[in-house]
């Protein structure tokens, strides 16, 4: 019983404090789901790429014997690959002990920087593109939010989960959400459970797609990315997931400039929908909207088998 | 969201463990006039804005409660057993006047999933939109949508009169058993899925019917309820309706229940 968000600004390049808004609404439906928080969040599109690295986790909380040396390692070793591939890393900084962003300029192949990064032991890329940047990590939204610095994230879009985990570990690799590697800028976020997943595994790995958790919902991600490299828009490719995808499920999916949701045939799992003029909001629940609009508003539920985009 | 209460204490939202004793104090905050009260839910907990409306039913004996700003919180006004009238100014989360026998409801604004669950009588009337399972295994009483509902509207309905005025989602009347349903706009797939019993009126167009769902012989007494219900909640004139019944082909159990077994035999 996940929680999911989004939210959207359409007054025209109003950059708002979108860290702070999804942080409310994600810690409103803290119910919904109290193991991890995850958050996609978009920045005013830079010249320069943003990845997100999440490095070696610690299984046991506190630190095991040499644990830090390896961090320590690890992060000089993803720091030279980056180098080594022809990249102007313009900044490198540790998110927390266990993560670090890098900033940097390229203009080559980026599925192969992605792809030599994560061939460090231990490591995976949780985001990388112009404008999005992906945290997660375990806790409600208010823990993740301070770790990260959240709270002063000023961006144009977002979208966030709060984690029930059913089907696989509590962990960070399971945390939503997914960025659809390897296309920079595309995110996920998923409600609910696939039922044809190890189908689609076996069906994308065979295509040469690489999975980094257990999670059901990295499928979407990895499912949506391999349809829109074949020229699929994002509408359309949500709109054949209906049908391809099967289980019950709410997603949101965003990419640099637009967000869309995709419910699936039964209706199953709940979004409660808020348009207006100058933002859009959905969320699990409408409890999550008024921590953002708080007013009464005109609300309504998108109808099963729905998919609907909206640009920013 | 705000973590402290009014008199500053830590709010707590939830806890994992089940560990936690939350503050069940009756508030005491409601102005009463002339039998009738109003209170501001603002600041309190979903508890104590229950607590406080426990007090006013039952204790207090008011005929007529208000509640401010529900602000789309779950579970409010739920378990209220006598007759009263209660106002929401605002929408409902989920599982909204759930569990009720007696009161009239009236909220304006929007509910979340699950509202009136399970009413055994009363009325619910809602001037906007609501979610899905919207009188799900309702025994009795009215339940009246203002705008359009989500998927599996009663489903399981037992009883009572469900009106939508405008459209409703997949799957409505799913599994219901009695009662009846009025709907003004449109219907999703698998209307009356696995009804056993009851009816359902559809005035627009019905996107698919479910599995032993089948069109009704339209009488008189038909024509008289709908009118009746049309005017109580002075919803205009009745559109033309199509009327849905269970088509009785999955019926293949000779077990009665203990009544109609006496009736039978």
């Amino acid at each position: 019983m996940c929680g999911i968000a989004g939210i959207i600004y359409r007054d025209g390049g109003g950059e708002r404090k979108v860290g702070r808004d999804m942080t409310a609404m994600l810690q409103a439906m803290k119910h919904r789901g109290p193991d991890s928080t995850g958050y996609a969040l978009y920045r005013p599109e830079s010249d320069g790429f943003v990845m997100h690295v999440k490095l070696m986790e610690s299984n046991n909380g506190h630190a095991e014997f040499e644990f830090a040396e390896r961090l320590r390692r690890q992060r000089a070793e993803v720091e030279s690959r980056v180098v080594a591939l022809g990249a102007q890393v313009t900044d490198i900084k540790p998110a927390t002990d266990h993560a670090m962003t890098i900033t940097f300029g390229f203009d080559g192949d980026l599925k192969q920087l992605a792809d030599y990064v994560e061939d460090v032991r231990g490591t995976e890329v949780l985001s990388l593109g112009k404008s999005l940047e992906i945290v997660k990590d375990l806790g409600d939204a208010k823990t993740v939010a301070g770790e990260y610095h959240l709270d002063d994230f000023v961006g144009t879009h977002a979208i966030g989960h709060a984690r029930m985990a059913t089907e696989s570990d509590v962990d960070i690799a399971n945390a939503h959400p997914y960025w659809a590697y390897p296309f920079p800028d595309v995110a996920v976020v998923h409600n609910g459970q696939l039922t044809n997943y190890h189908q689609w595994k076996r069906r994308l790995e065979r295509a040469g797609h690489r999975f980094q958790s257990e999670c059901d919902s990295e499928i979407i991600a990895v499912y949506l990315a391999e349809r829109m490299a074949q020229g699929d828009s994002l509408e359309d490719a949500m709109q054949r997931s209906l049908r391809e995808l099967d289980g019950v499920f709410t997603y949101i999916c965003v990419t640099e400039d637009a967000l869309g949701v995709a419910k699936d045939e039964l209706g199953a799992k709940p979004l409660v929908l808020y348009e207006s003029d100058d933002l859009v909001a959905l969320a699990s629940e409408e409890i999550a909207i008024r921590k953002v609009v708080d007013r009464e508003i005109e609300t309504y539920d998108p109808y099963e088998g729905e998919v609907m985009v909206w640009t920013r | 969201m705000d973590a402290v209460t009014q008199n500053g204490e830590p709010e707590v939202l939830f806890d994992p463990r089940g560990l936690v004793e939350l503050d069940e104090t009756v508030p005491n905050v409601a102005e009463i006039h002339d039998g009738r009260a109003r209170f501001d839910a603002k600041d309190l907990t979903t508890r104590k804005v229950n607590a406080e409306l426990r007090r006013l039913v039952y204790e207090e004996g008011v005929g007529d409660v208000t509640i401010l700003n529900p602000s789309a919180r779950h579970s409010l006004g739920v378990g209220i057993l006598t007759r009263c009238k209660i106002t929401f100014e605002g929408s409902l989360g989920y599982f909204g006047v759930g569990l009720i026998d007696g009161p009239e409801v009236q909220i304006n604004g929007r509910v979340g999933w699950s509202v009136a669950e399970n009413m055994m009588s009363g009325v619910v009337v809602i001037e906007s939109n609501a979610g899905s399972l919207a009188g799900a295994a309702l025994r009795g009483g009215d339940l009246v949508v203002k705008g359009q509902v989500g998927a599996r509207t009663g489903i399981d309905q037992k009883g009572g009169t469900i009106i939508v005025m405008g459209n409703a989602g997949s799957m409505t009347g799913f599994m219901m058993q009695r009662g009846r349903q009025i709907i003004c706009g449109d219907v999703g797939p698998g209307l009356g899925d696995s009804m056993y019993d009851g009816t359902i009126y559809v005035a627009g167009k019905v996107k698919a019917l479910g599995i032993d769902c089948v069109e009704g012989e339209w009488t008189d007494a038909d024509s008289e309820l709908i009118e009746r219900k049309f005017r109580i909640y002075g919803l205009g004139e009745p559109p033309e309706f199509q009327k849905f019944v269970c088509g009785k082909k999955l019926y293949n159990y000779d077990s009665l229940e203990p009544s109609e077994r006496k009736l039978v035999l």
